[in-house]
């Protein structure tokens, strides 16, 4: 059994007091809890400081380009549809640079696990506006404030009839820690928004500011009701419900291709030549 | 003894079935065949027409000159009627194309009213006309009956004795009223066993072969064939294929099935490539093998969406971001793309590289007439570690330093070693670094290691005709069938040999077989490419110095015909 100990990695270089922290500390003591080993594990990231995640616990790890961590995980899980799969990206990351990805992912239905650091801001490129930045904020790329309505990614999951739509809040780090959990458990592509503050360059939505209007979803909301989960992904202003939203369990993408459906993960499927030579007849 | 029958029509008309049909009857009959396609990017109506060209020995390309012209419009009549043989004919059905030809070479065959007539379906005029076709030709009904058979097996008994008896109906048609039909196809006896295959379909037999597990594509002309004949291969190969959003989503489902463990590939043309080609430099960083089909097709842009071109040379050569080694193969013909696609399977995992077949949509839809392919002869190694061998080891790097530059590949998951990858530069565990002593070893170990040793892998140009020629024709990739019959047509009154390079980078080393020797000896070396700006040419320029005496260039979308070939290689050598 391992234990959270075993899932440290390399230092971070975060900045101190960053978000980042507390998502790293819920995901190690989430995979401890499951009972993962690292080696049991892929993490796929893009580019941008959540990206750096995987360096920073002990994984497997393919740490890819910047938007496309969906495809390079959904083609992990179909070859090895034993090993859990997770993507770790940011907000510009999933939302901007693999918004088509996204939407495909959601689509496919692929038992991938997309934990997106959320903090409404670009941080390796030092501060400008993201998908989800609220209208108004001024940043070096934006002077005149952000002029787009942000993209609400919780929403646009229960539209596209996600399997699995939740949000976390790093500032509520064992409430985060269980809805890793949930995800990890449930059996589909989950999405799991996690708000963060960006200390450094995000001036509008600290701690504060989160800490005053990001409450737990109570136990009375029924996520499988779609119409109930689309009227609280769309709350998000005075106050942001964080928790499960939305959940509708169906058949993953792995289930549904024959090839693989019910049986070994292809990585493990033996390999016939001679079986493949008898094709070379149809030209005949 | 050879042959040319064209036939042409609207898209949606049925020309493809014709000529199926009848290119593989003519290879069950013993001949060499060879077709080639050309249409317009639509689905219906336009002008489409296919060629196919037979005769009693090897032939590789087509010929403009046609003996028998099979029209199922008007505008097939009007744009090929020049093309026409001295004894040339003509079948069309004066009901369908609306009017009479009072003319020797016309046959009317009223292919509509005799469907009608036999099998009470109007769209079994195509089997009218390729049983037609056959008669004119002398054939032997039985190959023909027995090949429609087999091909509408699978649509009910009703489908097959309706084709049998209207392709029967156009063959008796015929017989009884064509005297004029004087061809006379003389064939091995007994027929050999040959096979009739495309460009695209060589490259999936070739992927199949080299254990191609994963292959992820968006659809686009030429390369659609390739992910249709995977898909088809799917269910009985253990082969997982996804159709991706797009193709920068299908280069990074290969890459991450690569690195899960799988041997994958992708596909896509010129425009696709485009996109694909971030995913290049990743591959290329993380030193995951991969293997990327690319179709190319007249561009910029969209270009000529459905015609051919070999305008994307220099652009696969440079393409991405950072310097790192990749492979790039040429095939000639459908043999050459099944064995350098199980090459670029190997080479991609021994060197954990990316590696290009680069096709275009000429050799993609081609069909030529093969004795047959030697499985064989494509190597399948596994490179990678797996489970027990990789368990017993101490310790795990996924990046680390060695002697040739390739460090073991791991499969994730198999064992308690962490296999860590990034597209940052990274250390030899994986892992994201800034230094850079670190930086220049892995470097080194990238590209400058690893560079060599691939070199030395790829194969020399190959001569065609005189050993020590005063005339070169030199060419790669797609034009190989058609400079070797112009060497063959040339030999009697010239000293001339063809040199066509298939596999193209890293530039084959000149050690094994000193190719520039030959060009230098030469008195004139002609570069013939399908394209405006000679990209081959300038390659080999800017690799070794050597530049032709005269280069010819097409780029109006269509391949060299052979009549073309030896009218512009004669312009130049007289």
């Amino acid at each position: 059994m391992a234990e959270t100990v075993d899932f440290e990695g390399q230092q971070p270089a975060w900045c101190p007091g960053c978000g980042n922290f507390n998502i790293l500390k819920s995901f190690k003591a989430a995979m401890a809890e499951l009972g993962l080993q690292p080696h049991e594990l892929v993490v796929v990231s893009g580019i941008g400081q959540a990206s750096k995640l995987p360096h920073y616990t002990m994984c497997n790890t393919f740490n890819g380009l910047h938007g496309r961590t969906l495809p390079v995980a959904t083609a992990i899980r179909l070859v090895n549809h034993d090993m859990p799969v997770i993507a770790v990206a940011g907000d510009g990351d999933c939302y901007g640079e693999g918004g088509n990805h996204f939407l495909h992912a959601m689509r496919r239905n692929v038992n991938v696990k997309l934990f997106v650091h959320d903090n409404q801001i670009y941080g390796l490129t030092k501060g400008q506006a993201s998908p989800t930045s609220g209208r108004g904020m001024v940043t070096t790329a934006q002077p005149a404030g952000v002029l787009l309505e942000p993209l609400n990614p919780v929403a646009l999951a229960v539209a596209m009839d996600a399997a699995f739509v939740a949000r976390g809040y790093a500032g509520d780090r064992l409430f985060l820690q269980e809805l890793m959990a949930k995800a990890m458990r449930f059996r589909g592509f989950a999405l799991l928004d996690i708000l963060h503050p960006c200390i450094t360059f995000n001036r509008l939505n600290t701690y504060r500011w989160y800490q005053e209007r990001v409450y737990r979803i109570s136990d009375s909301h029924d996520p499988s009701d779609r119409e109930a989960a689309f009227r609280l992904a769309l709350e998000f202003g005075d106050r942001i419900p964080t928790g499960v939203i939305y959940r509708n369990e169906r058949p993953t993408l792995e289930e549904l291709v024959p090839v693989i459906a019910g049986k070994d993960p292809l990585v493990h499927q033996p390999f016939s030549r001679a079986e493949a030579e008898t094709e070379l007849k149809r030209f005949y | 003894m050879e042959y040319s029958v064209r036939i042409g029509g609207e898209a949606g008309q049925g020309i493809q079935t014709i000529s199926s049909i009848l290119g593989k009857v003519l290879v069950r009959t013993g001949f060499h065949v060879f077709t080639h396609q050309d249409y317009m990017s639509r689905i219906r109506g336009g002008h489409n027409f296919t060629q196919i060209r037979f005769a009693d020995r090897p032939i590789a390309c087509s010929r403009r000159q046609v003996d028998i012209l099979i029209a199922l419009d008007q505008q097939t009549v009007d744009v090929h009627r020049g093309d026409l043989a001295p004894d040339g004919l003509v079948i069309h059905d004066s009901e369908t194309i609306g009017r009479k030809y009072d003319r020797p070479e016309f046959i009317d065959v009223p292919a509509r009213r005799l469907a009608m007539e036999t099998a009470g379906k109007r769209l079994m005029e195509n089997t009218v006309a390729a049983g037609a076709a056959s008669g004119m030709l002398r054939l032997e009904l039985a190959p023909l009956e027995k090949l429609l058979s087999q091909t509408f097996a699978g649509k009910g008994q009703e489908a097959v004795d309706g084709n049998i008896a209207a392709a029967r109906a156009g063959y008796d048609f015929v017989l009884n009223n064509c005297p004029r039909c004087a061809f006379t196809p003389a064939t091995s006896e007994p027929p050999a066993r040959r096979m009739l295959i495309d460009g695209n379909s060589a490259v999936g037999m070739g992927a199949l072969l080299s254990g191609c597990r994963f292959y992820a594509a968006y659809p686009m002309t030429p390369s659609t064939g390739v992910l249709n004949f995977m898909a088809g291969q799917s269910r009985r190969h253990s082969l997982v294929v996804e159709q991706a959003e797009d193709e920068i989503s299908a280069i990074n489902m290969a890459i991450g099935a690569s690195y899960a463990g799988v041997r994958s590939m992708t596909g896509t043309a010129g425009g696709g490539f485009a996109l694909m080609v971030e995913g290049l430099s990743l591959a290329g960083m993380t030193e995951t093998p991969v293997v990327i089909f690319v179709g190319q097709r007249p561009a910029p842009a969209t270009g000529l969406p459905t015609r051919t071109e070999q305008g994307d040379l220099l652009y696969v050569l440079n393409a991405a971001h950072g310097e790192f080694p990749r492979v790039v193969m040429a095939p000639g013909s459908p043999e050459q793309a099944f064995y350098l696609t199980g090459k670029a399977f190997e080479l991609a995992e021994k060197y954990q590289v990316p590696a290009v077949i680069l096709s275009d949509t000429y050799l993609a839809d081609a069909g030529w007439t093969l004795d047959g392919l030697d499985a064989a002869r494509i190597e399948y190694r596994d490179h990678r570690l797996r489970a027990d061998a990789l368990e017993r080891l101490e310790r795990y790097q996924r990046h680390a330093f060695t002697e040739s530059g390739v460090s073991p590949l791991a499969e994730p998951g198999a064992s308690r070693h962490l296999v860590v990858t990034d597209s940052d530069e990274h250390d030899e565990d994986g892992h994201i670094i800034e230094d850079a002593a670190t930086r220049i070893k892995m470097v080194d170990k990238r590209l400058r290691k690893k560079l060599p040793l691939i070199r030395a892998e790829m194969e020399p140009p190959r001569l065609y005709g005189e050993e020590r020629p005063e005339i070169v024709l030199a060419g790669w990739g797609s034009n190989y069938g058609v400079l070797k019959e112009a060497v063959d047509e040339l030999r009697e009154r010239h000293s001339i040999a063809m040199l066509h390079w298939s596999e193209i980078w890293p530039l084959p080393a000149t050690d094994r077989y000193d190719y520039l020797a030959v060009l230098r000896r030469a008195r004139r070396t002609i570069c013939i490419e399908n394209n405006a700006g000679s990209q081959f040419a300038r390659l080999l320029r800017s690799e070794t110095g050597f530049q032709f005496s005269n280069r010819v260039n097409r780029f109006d979308g269509r391949p060299f015909l052979l009549e073309d070939m030896l009218q512009e290689v004669g312009k130049i050598i007289g």
